[in-house]
C-alpha cells in the first residue's frame, strides 16, 4: 500500500461549515468521508468487489474505496470500505424529545427530595421477561453502581428494590403495588426479535388494565432504549446507553415534584 | 517442588484446598440423600424412554409427574420402572407411551419382593446407554487421534441465532476461520423450564433451544467441517438451570465435548433454589466426567455484578470449592474447566498487572484444568475500536499464563450477538496475539514482591480466609450471605424446591456406581 498516504484528490467543495447542510467529516469540511464494513452473500472475487462499490453509491457514496476485503467462509465475502456520502443533513431542523429534567448527582438529589417531597420515594426495578440480563438494571440500582456513579440503593431518599432478571410482569405489578411504588423501572437487555418492544408494551397494557398506570412513573432502559422510543410504547422515560442511576434518579425526583405540584 | 512464579507458598494452596474439601463433604452429605424430578427424568432417557406426548410434554415428564403425583417418587422411578418391565415384560419405551395415554397405572401394579429381579430387569437397558456414552467417548479420542485438534487455548466462540440450522451455518464457518469450540447459546428462559423441548427448532430469544435433536444436527456439522479443516471441533452446550443431568446425559448420547456446569451459578444468576440444584449438578457431573466432557463452571459471572478487583477472591474461593465438588462426583482436573475473567475496570492503573496475577494464580492453584477464560463483557462499551483492543489484552494474558479454553471476546459485545464478521476479527486477533506472543510466558518472570506476586499471594490470602468462614458455617450459609457476586439466596427460595425429595429404601440408581467407575 504505497498508494493513499497522501490524499490527492482535488478539493473542489465548498469547505465552509453549513449547518443546513452538514455532512461527516473525515479531515476537511464537507469531504464527507465515511467508513463502513459488511459482509456479502457472494463469493470473494472482482464481482463481489464490484458489488460492494456499487451498493455503496446506491447508499449515497461517492469514490467507493474497498480497503480490504476477505472470504469469511465459502460463499460470504467481508468488506472494509471508504467513500464520501453525498448525502447532508439539515441540522437546523432536528427536534430530539428528551428527558426534561436537570441532571443532578445523589446528594443533589437526596437534598431535592428532602426538600420538595419530604419523604423517600419508593423505587422498584427489575429485568423483565424471559431476559436474564441483570447487568442493567444491577448498573442502575446496585449500591455500588456503575462506572463511579453510585447505584438508587445508596441514595438516602430513594427506597430502591430490584428484583432480579426473569421477573413476570404480573409479578412485577404485584411487588408494586405491595410496596406502594412512587417509580417502577424496567431493564430489557435482550432485543433479538424485538421480543423487549412486546414485553415493553404488555406492562403498559397492564398497568392500564389496572388503573395503576398514571400513578406510577413509568421507565424502562437498556442498551437499545432511546427517549423516543420509551415515549413512542406508553412509557414516561427511557434511558439508553450512558445513562446513570444519576440520570434516572434526578427524572424520577424531579418528575414526581411536577406531578403533584 | 513445585515452582512458583509468583511465589507461592503450596502448602498454602494445600490448606485452601483442604478448606474447600470440608466444604464440599458438606455438600455431599446432604446430596447424598436426595433426588430429584430432573435426576428422575435422566434415569429415563437412560433407559431409552424418548418422545413426547399429544401435547408435546416429554414422555419423561410424563411418567415421573404421574409418579410424583401417586407420592411413590421416593422409591425412585427405576425402582417403579424396573417393577413395571417384571410385571409386564413391556420395554420402558413401551411403559411410558402407556402411561402417557393412560392405559397403564404403574404405581398399582403387584410389587415384585425380591429387589434382584427388578435390578435384573433394568440391565439390558442400562448396558445400551452405558454403551453408547462410552463409543461417544471413543469416538471423540478417534478423531482427535487420527486427525487432530486445535492447540490451546481452544479459541471458543458462541453462535446464537436461534435457529439450528442457521446455526450450522455460522457454526462451519467460525470452524473455518479458526474456532476450536463451538457453544451454542441457548434460548433466554429456557434454564427456567422444567422440561427439555423435543425435536429440531427454528425460533429461539438470544439463542437456540438446547434439545437432543439440535444436539444432533449440530454434531454432524461440526464433524463434517471438523474432517475438513482437519481439526476436532468440539460442540458446548448448557448443562445449567433445572435440567441440569437431562442436559448433560442427552449431550453425553449425542457426543458433546463442553458443558457448562454449575449449580453456583444457577443459584446466583438464575434463581434456582440452592438445594434442587446442588443434587442435579451432582449427578450431571457424574454424567460428564463419564462422556470426557469437559465442564465449564461460571464464575466469571460473578464479576458482571460484583468488582473483579475488589471480588477477585471470590472466584478463586469458589473455583476451590467447584473443584472438590467435581472431584466428588469423579470428574479428572483435566476436563475442568474453571472459570475466571478480564473483567477489570479498563481505567484501572496497572490493571493488565492484575489481571495477569490473576491468571498467573488461577492457573498455578489449578495446573492440569483447561481453564476456561472469560473475555471483558462489564466494560465494553460500543466504542469497537477500543472493544478490539480490550480484546487484544485479554488474548495476551491468556497466552502468557496459558489458558486452556479462550472464551473469544468480540469487539460488537454489548451491541449484537456475534455476525459472522465479527467472529473472523475476533479469531483473527487471538490468532495473531498467541502466535506474535507464544513463548512469552517461559521467557519472562515476574519481579520478587513485585506489584503481580504481591497482588496474586493477597489474593490467595484472602479466598483461604473466605473459605474458613464458609467452612465454619456450609456453602449454603455463605450463598444466604451473598458471599458470592453480592447476591444473596435463601436455602428454601427459588425456583425448583418442589421437585426434590429425599430417598427413601428401594430407591436405585446404578448410574453413578457404574459411571464413577
Amino acid at each position: 500500500m504505497s498508494g493513499g498516504l497522501y490524499s490527492m484528490e482535488e478539493k473542489n467543495f465548498d469547505t465552509s461549515l453549513d449547518l443546513k447542510k452538514v455532512r461527516p467529516y473525515g479531515d476537511t469540511m464537507n469531504d464527507g468521508k465515511t467508513q463502513l464494513s459488511f459482509t456479502l452473500p457472494v463469493p470473494c472475487n472482482e464481482e463481489a468487489v464490484e458489488a460492494a462499490k456499487i451498493l455503496m453509491k446506491k447508499m449515497g457514496l461517492e469514490n467507493p474505496q474497498i480497503v480490504f476485503y476477505k472470504e469469511l467462509t465459502e460463499g460470504f465475502t467481508f468488506f472494509n470500505c471508504y467513500g464520501s456520502l453525498t448525502h447532508s443533513v439539515d441540522f437546523t431542523s432536528i427536534f430530539v424529545p428528551k428527558v426534561e429534567s436537570n441532571v443532578m448527582d445523589m446528594h443533589q438529589t437526596d437534598e431535592f427530595i428532602k426538600e420538595n417531597i419530604g419523604r423517600k420515594l419508593i423505587v422498584l426495578g427489575a429485568s423483565t421477561g424471559t431476559d436474564a440480563h441483570t447487568v442493567g438494571i444491577d448498573a442502575i440500582m446496585n449500591m455500588k453502581g456503575y462506572a463511579g456513579h453510585y447505584g438508587l440503593e445508596r441514595y438516602e431518599m430513594i427506597e430502591a428494590f430490584n428484583m432480579g432478571s426473569q421477573v413476570l410482569n404480573e409479578d412485577f405489578i404485584a411487588k408494586a403495588l405491595e410496596l406502594k411504588a412512587d417509580a417502577l423501572l424496567v431493564s430489557q437487555t435482550v432485543t433479538q426479535k424485538d421480543v423487549h418492544i412486546k414485553n415493553l408494551v404488555e406492562l403498559v397494557e397492564m398497568l392500564e388494565a389496572e388503573g395503576l398506570r398514571d400513578k406510577i412513573i413509568l421507565c424502562c432502559g437498556g442498551p437499545r432504549i432511546t427517549y423516543e422510543l420509551a415515549k413512542e410504547i406508553g412509557y414516561d422515560a427511557g434511558f439508553g446507553m450512558n445513562s446513570y442511576a444519576d440520570d434516572v434518579a434526578s427524572y424520577i425526583a424531579q418528575e414526581f415534584v411536577k406531578r403533584n405540584k | 517442588m513445585r515452582e512458583s512464579k509468583l511465589g507461592l507458598d503450596f502448602e498454602k494452596v494445600a490448606y485452601a484446598k483442604q478448606l474447600a474439601k470440608n466444604i464440599s463433604h458438606d455438600v455431599q452429605n446432604f446430596v447424598d440423600n436426595y433426588s430429584t424430578v430432573a435426576v428422575e427424568r435422566t434415569l429415563l432417557r437412560l433407559m431409552q424412554i424418548d418422545g413426547v406426548d399429544k401435547n408435546d410434554v416429554p414422555l419423561a415428564n410424563v411418567v415421573v409427574d404421574f409418579v410424583k403425583q401417586k407420592g411413590m417418587l421416593s422409591h425412585g422411578i427405576l425402582y417403579i420402572l424396573g417393577n413395571s418391565i417384571v410385571q409386564t415384560g413391556k420395554t420402558p419405551q413401551q411403559i411410558a407411551q402407556e402411561v402417557a395415554q393412560g392405559t397403564l397405572d404403574i404405581t398399582t401394579l403387584p410389587f415384585e419382593k425380591d429387589e434382584k429381579i427388578i435390578q435384573k430387569a433394568l440391565d439390558k437397558y442400562i448396558d445400551i446407554s452405558i454403551e453408547k456414552i462410552k463409543t461417544n467417548r471413543k469416538r471423540r479420542e478417534n478423531f482427535i487421534s487420527t486427525i487432530g485438534e486445535g492447540g490451546k487455548p481452544y479459541l471458543y466462540v458462541i453462535v446464537a441465532t436461534g435457529n439450528i440450522y442457521e446455526d450450522v451455518i455460522q457454526a462451519q464457518a467460525a470452524a473455518r476461520q479458526g474456532a476450536d469450540i463451538i457453544a451454542v447459546i441457548r434460548t433466554t428462559g429456557q434454564s427456567l423450564l422444567d422440561y427439555v423441548p423435543f425435536g429440531a427448532t427454528t425460533e429461539g430469544f438470544g439463542g437456540t433451544f438446547a434439545t437432543q435433536e439440535n444436539f444432533r444436527i449440530m454434531r454432524k456439522a461440526l464433524d463434517e467441517v471438523g474432517q475438513e479443516v482437519g481439526r476436532y471441533i468440539r460442540l458446548c452446550n448448557y448443562c445449567s438451570g433445572l435440567c441440569m443431568p437431562e442436559i448433560a446425559v442427552m449431550g453425553a448420547l449425542e457426543g458433546l465435548d463442553v458443558m457448562l456446569n454449575d449449580a453456583l451459578y444457577g443459584i446466583l444468576f438464575r434463581d434456582i433454589n440452592m438445594q434442587r440444584t446442588l443434587i442435579d449438578q451432582y449427578f450431571s457431573r457424574v454424567i460428564n466426567g463419564f462422556a470426557g466432557v469437559i465442564i465449564n463452571t461460571g464464575e466469571d459471572n460473578y464479576l458482571t455484578t460484583a468488582d473483579a478487583f475488589e471480588e477477585a477472591h471470590t472466584v478463586l474461593a469458589s473455583d476451590l470449592i467447584n473443584e472438590q465438588l467435581a472431584f466428588a462426583a469423579g470428574i479428572p482436573e483435566e476436563q475442568m474447566g474453571l472459570g475466571h475473567a478480564f473483567e477489570m475496570d479498563p481505567k484501572l492503573e496497572n490493571g493488565f498487572l492484575y489481571e495477569l496475577s490473576q491468571a498467573q494464580l488461577t492457573r498455578e492453584i489449578f495446573p492440569n484444568a483447561p481453564l476456561k477464560y472469560m473475555p471483558p463483557t462489564k466494560f465494553m462499551t460500543g466504542n469497537i475500536f477500543k472493544g478490539q483492543i480490550q480484546d487484544a489484552l485479554f488474548n495476551a494474558i491468556s497466552i502468557w499464563t496459558n489458558q486452556g479454553i479462550q472464551l473469544l471476546g468480540m469487539m460488537t459485545e454489548a451491541i449484537h450477538t456475534p455476525f459472522m464478521s465479527d467472529r473472523y476479527i475476533s479469531i483473527e486477533n487471538a490468532k495473531y496475539v498467541f502466535n506474535n506472543m507464544k513463548s512469552i510466558g517461559e521467557e519472562v518472570e515476574y519481579k520478587k514482591d513485585g506489584i503481580i506476586q504481591k497482588r496474586a499471594q493477597k489474593i490467595l490470602n484472602d479466598a483461604t480466609l473466605l473459605l474458613e468462614k464458609i467452612d465454619k458455617e456450609s456453602l449454603f450459609d455463605a450463598l444466604e450471605k451473598g458471599i458470592f457476586a453480592e447476591i444473596k439466596r435463601p436455602k428454601n427460595g427459588g425456583k425448583g424446591l418442589d421437585g426434590v425429595f429425599e430417598k427413601k429404601e428401594n430407591y436405585y440408581n446404578p448410574f453413578i456406581e457404574i459411571m464413577k467407575k
